[in-house]
């Protein structure tokens, strides 16, 4: 699973309001080369939950010093949106599993696949 | 039964039906390939994304990414959601680009608002028609799956389901549940007049109203078969309606010759001797 998901992912356990961000408890991390493409990563920027994005960079150790807030002006930036693209399309959790920090139900991940089926008491 | 037996859904519940054995089809049956690639074309061009930008996508009931591959040769980015596990094995053995997620559609999309450029799905929206629990309910699974795919599309952004309906009420019911979670859009049917090649494709735009994309070989439909039933003023006279005129009659004569003009044969024009009786000769 990529960072770029995670930040789009919700926990939709019933009865949750607000299940965002799940809290990542990784056992395995990969990083892979993934073609750089500056137009998609700064259509993204907008769209991402910036202090999400940087406390899951920031747990999984691979921060690679990216600013608390979003800088201004970053569709000129190549070297910022470099390191914005590794975060979030090169870094992947293979093993361990996403906490709602709601409810605290687990959805447990393996080989890079996370499992949000619910419960039938969940659903 | 002997036609039910060759819906899938019948058989068993999707995480049963496509189990080690049917996943391996999607790998390597050269016909269901060609198949699967070739629908996942026309819904990609359906979505009419923008042209040379990257999108992020979301593929409902990916299976073994085979739509997936369409997309990132494209050039966008997207994320898939399939309920069976054997599928996404493949998936992952085949090294898709795009991110992969085990879930039900049915309990609804996980994902924050305004999340994904636009949405295809090849062949699983009929699967949510039937209930394989106690606890489900089409129309309510139906309805948490459009209502959460409507709240994580961007505004303007379309949605295309390939599907094989089983009936009319199971295409209406899959339609009103989509209108009540607020989508617009319709049905495009390919190839109307064939059997073999006929597809459902249901496109729903989130927020905007555009117009419905035409389905391919239709045109003859329009063409043929007038949409709405003749109608004039003018009555028929009453010999005209019972069939054939009486042989060497004026009627019969005028028909033939009327007949034969539209043949492309020389014919002499009517005149008022036309069919007139000779004087009586002794």
């Amino acid at each position: 699973m990529k960072l770029l998901t995670h930040n789009m992912l919700t926990s939709h356990v019933k009865g949750v309001t607000k299940g965002y961000p799940l809290l990542i408890k990784a056992t395995e991390v990969k990083v892979s080369e993934v073609e750089f493409n500056p137009n998609f990563v700064s259509r993204m920027i907008p769209k991402l939950e910036w202090s999400a994005l940087v406390q899951a960079a920031d747990g999984l150790g691979h921060l690679q010093d990216l600013p608390a807030e979003l800088v201004t002006d970053y569709e000129n930036n190549e070297d910022f949106l470099r390191k914005v693209h590794r975060v979030l399309l090169e870094v992947e959790v293979l093993e361990g599993c996403l906490q709602c920090p709601e409810s605290g139900r687990e959805f447990p991940i393996s080989r890079g696949v996370p499992n949000m089926l619910l419960n039938e008491d969940e659903a | 039964m002997a036609s039910s037996c060759r819906r899938p859904e019948h058989m068993a519940p999707p995480e049963i039906f496509y189990n080690e054995e049917e996943a391996k089809k999607y790998s390597q049956n050269s016909r269901i390939i060609e198949i699967q690639s070739q629908m996942s074309g026309r819904a990609v061009e359906l979505l009419n994304l923008p042209e040379d930008q990257p999108c992020f996508l979301l593929d409902v009931g990916c299976g073994s990414g085979l739509s997936g591959d369409y997309l990132s040769e494209e050039g966008h980015c997207w994320v898939g959601v399939d309920i069976s596990t054997a599928m996404l094995d493949v998936a992952l053995d085949r090294e898709v680009e795009g991110d992969l997620l085990l879930g039900d559609m049915g309990e609804g999309l996980p994902f924050r608002p305004g999340t994904f450029d636009g949405c295809i799905s090849i062949s699983a929206l009929q699967w949510l028609c039937n209930a394989d629990k106690k606890t489900h309910s089409p129309h309510k699974r139906l309805y948490t799956f459009f209502s959460t795919l409507y709240s994580s599309l961007s505004r303007g952004a379309r949605a295309v389901f390939q599907l094989y309906p089983e009936n009319s009420e199971q295409l209406e019911l899959i339609t009103s549940q989509a209108m009540k979670a607020g989508f617009s859009g319709g049905m495009v049917v390919d190839y109307p007049n064939s059997t073999k090649a006929k597809k459902f494709f249901l496109c729903l735009f989130a927020g905007f109203s555009g117009t419905l994309p035409k389905g391919l070989g239709s045109e003859t439909v329009d063409r043929g078969i007038p949409s709405q039933v003749q109608f004039t003023g003018q009555r028929s006279r009453f010999k005209n309606m019972k069939g054939k005129s009486a042989k060497k009659g004026k009627d019969w004569i005028l028909e033939k010759k009327e007949r034969r003009r539209r043949q492309g044969r020389e014919v002499r024009a009517d005149t008022k001797y036309t069919a007139r009786q000779r004087r009586p000769h002794f």
